[in-house]
């Protein structure tokens, strides 16, 4: 299959060949890391435009770092430095990025849906960072590139999202894309940060985190983010670790091989313990070398079925 | 200014009459509705193949003058109006200032008389500045000529308030519209609760939000005899509460919107801000529940919340957009898309909704047509179709939720006040 989009906006609208696609074309980049001279010249000549509306180290550097092996040249813009502090809207900060003639936006949002409306208005490329509580399509795509790498397989496989899944984007986009490639999912959270008809997504709910781990081959937890909404936050740190976080002996219980990721930055003695962190099971910073894997497989494609388009075009 | 209109099927609910007819007007009065007029007139109207209805009262409209004439002005929505067959339209107060008044209900009369092209009618606010704290002069804004109140965009928490409201406006004989929403429960939502707020990452507006203010206003009306009309139901729970009430004789009257019964909350799919309003696009089964509560009369009127808003307030990001989608110019095709074509109503039915019933809910000698009436009148096509563009809509604003849509129904005269006020 040939991919056809110019923009990677979430998982839902992915077809499970389109997904398919991405990790086979992540696994041949993954080599590129490894080598003396980490670079290709895939996108030489390209440029990418990091532009991030709320604060973020590791989805940009990763982005930034997948960009720079596949030799693209990098801009950052974060608010505090941009225009939109004056008040520019989203889509003339976008047209304007565009008369640059840079190739691919990557975009991080508060809002839900700010990416969306940003590729319908522009011609070049537009990859969703994270998109307020909607979507995070490269994290959840790295999330199952590493689990396919352990399990060998998605298909089959019980993962379990633990952690504030009401306003994770993280959560979302692996439900989409778990579920697509046929595993079976299950999220765990206390009962307030469980989003209404959720179960209309294809997963399993549940407030018992001794249920979710029983039959889990992977677990995802989430980072809890208390400051995010404060209407909803889980009242205290401290018992949702009590209820909810990972500890040696809540994973006595689980399977035995099962496998341990988290986005990042982890809270430690929140969402899970130090020792589950830095344990044998843990595959969290394998998640972050896959992430530039993944994320130049994506830069890679949407770069790719753009310049077919102007080629058809022209 | 005679005007003949010839060969026409007259539909008018009111005298229960659906047959061709000719139509004789003069002097701003229907002066006869009979077979084979000959009389001289100015202009002879060719009607054949053609209906004639009542000119639609829309009693749900915001014209945004004065305040906001970036977004529509009186001259532009009753323009608005008139392309969409209505000739008769209720303002609500949400303008800037606020109608709370009776320093404002003069600005606002002394705007539309200069301004108006159609029979543009006021509904007062119930608190001063719409804030819900204090009541407004509500007996100066009746003897001012407001024919409702209404703090339409809110509702007023204050149950002691809300009261003292719903008793000066039985005293003053005039209608309370409410605006039913308990933001408690509602609160900084953007989109319907469920499936659809999960999806897409939004905060979602509860049902519960909506009919448990309905409950609530319809117990206080029950209480003191009051009589109150509930505005844009858009849920299914709703639409029973009041089918409740009205069985143990509430004297409680409710509306719909067009986007109510044409869309569901999937079209919110690709965050498309055109779709978003307030109260939110409900699912399929509340849809359903509309459909079937203007089918067995629990709904009584069809209006269009007819809500301008500029671009630059709705090209943005979806939780920063405003709420709101204009609706005078395709509420008519859209009742015969969705409700016409698909056999929920007849178009008889339909006009009682667009025009009798609400006429006859406010009070107001419209909506009909015999010998002595006002001649407001629209002569439409009702099988020929037409594409909803912002090209073509003569609103301010193009915040249309029917944009890219195929309609049915084209109106192709409206006659106000017995002139040909709009030609297609």
């Amino acid at each position: 299959m040939v991919w056809q989009r110019k923009d990677l906006l979430g998982l839902e609208e992915l077809s499970r060949e389109e997904i398919e696609l991405i990790l086979s074309t992540a696994e041949s980049f993954k080599e590129v890391s490894t080598r003396d001279i980490k670079k290709v010249p895939a996108l030489r000549g390209k440029t990418v435009v990091n532009l991030f509306y709320e604060p973020s180290t590791r989805t940009r550097v990763s982005f930034e770092v997948a960009a720079k092996r596949l030799s693209a040249d990098v801009i950052n813009i974060a608010t505090e430095t941009s225009s939109v502090k004056k008040g520019e809207t989203l889509i003339d900060t976008g047209k304007n990025i565009q008369a640059l003639k840079a190739d691919i936006i990557v975009m991080r949002h508060n809002y839900s849906g700010a990416a969306a409306m940003l590729a319908k208005h522009l011609e070049i490329s537009v990859v969703n960072a994270g998109d307020g509580w909607h979507e995070h399509p490269t994290q959840a795509l790295l999330d199952i590139f590493t689990l396919k790498e352990k399990m060998g397989k998605i298909a089959g496989i019980n993962v379990s999202i633990v952690g504030d899944i009401a306003h994770s984007r993280v959560a979302r986009s692996n439900i989409w894309g778990l579920t697509k490639l046929g595993a079976k999912v299950t999220v765990c959270a206390p009962e307030i940060l469980i989003p209404p008809a959720i179960e209309e997504m294809g997963v399993v709910v549940t407030s018992d985190i001794q249920e979710a781990l029983r039959e889990a081959d992977a677990v995802n937890v989430l980072r809890m983010q208390f400051e995010r909404d404060s209407s909803n936050a889980f009242p205290q740190q401290i018992e949702y670790f009590k209820n909810f976080g990972l500890t040696c002996e809540r994973l006595e219980k689980a399977k035995k091989n099962i496998i341990v990721m988290h986005p990042g930055p982890i809270n430690r003695g929140i969402e899970m313990s130090s020792e589950i962190a830095d344990g044998s099971k843990s595959v969290i910073l394998e998640q972050v070398t896959n992430g530039i894997a993944v994320r130049m497989a994506v830069l890679f494609l949407v770069a790719q079925a753009k310049d077919r388009k102007d080629e058809n075009i022209n | 200014m005679k005007i003949l209109i010839k060969n026409g099927l007259v539909i008018d609910p009111a005298n229960h009459v659906k047959e061709n007819f000719d139509i004789l007007i003069e002097a701003g009065k229907i002066s006869k509705v009979a077979k084979n007029i000959s009389a001289a007139a100015d202009k002879v109207i060719d009607a054949s193949a053609k209906v004639i209805i009542p000119g639609l009262v829309d009693m749900h409209a915001h014209l945004r003058q004065p305040g906001r004439e970036d977004k529509e002005t009186i001259a532009s929505a009753t323009a608005a109006a008139l392309k969409g067959g209505i000739t008769s339209l209720l303002a609500m107060p949400n303008t800037s200032p606020a109608i709370d008044s009776v320093q404002a209900i003069e600005l606002l009369k002394t705007l539309v008389k200069k301004n108006s092209l159609a029979n543009v009618l006021i509904c007062g606010a119930i608190t001063n500045g719409r804030l819900g704290k204090e009541l407004s002069d509500i007996v100066g804004l009746a003897k001012g000529g407001a024919i409702a109140i209404s703090d339409d965009g809110a509702s007023v928490d204050d149950e002691k308030i809300f009261q003292q409201a719903l008793k000066i406006a039985k005293t003053e004989k005039i209608l309370t519209i409410c605006h039913c929403e308990d933001k408690s429960l509602s609160n900084q939502g953007v989109v319907n609760l469920g499936i659809i707020s999960t999806k897409l990452g939004l905060r979602g507006i509860s049902s519960e939000s909506e009919y448990k203010r309905i409950e609530r206003d319809i117990r206080l009306a029950e209480k003191i005899g009051a009589v109150i009309h509930i505005a844009h139901v858009s849920c299914k729970e709703s639409v029973e509460v009041i089918r409740q009430a009205k069985k143990r004789g509430v004297r409680v009257t409710c509306e719909t919107a067009p986007h109510y019964f044409s869309f569901t909350q999937d079209s919110l799919v690709d965050y498309d801000t055109n779709k978003k309003m307030n109260p939110p696009l409900r699912s399929r089964q509340d849809q359903e529940a509309v459909k079937k509560g203007l089918k067995d009369g629990t709904i009584d009127v069809i209006a269009s919340d007819h809500a301008p808003h500029t671009e630059n307030e709705k090209d943005i990001e979806f939780d920063r957009a405003e709420f709101g989608v204009v609706g005078l110019e395709t509420e008519l095709s859209a009742g015969i898309s969705e409700l016409v074509e698909n056999k929920i109503l007849s178009l008889p039915q339909l006009v009682e909704k667009l025009a009798l019933n609400p006429a006859r809910i406010l009070g107001i000698a419209k909506g009909a047509i015999a010998p002595g009436d006002d001649a407001d009148i629209a002569i439409i096509d009702p099988a020929k179709e037409w594409l909803v563009q912002k090209e073509n809509l003569v609103s301010k604003s193009k915040n249309s939720a029917f944009l890219g849509r195929r309609l049915k129904g084209v109106v192709e005269y409206t006659i106000y006040n017995g002139k040909i006020a709009y030609q297609a």
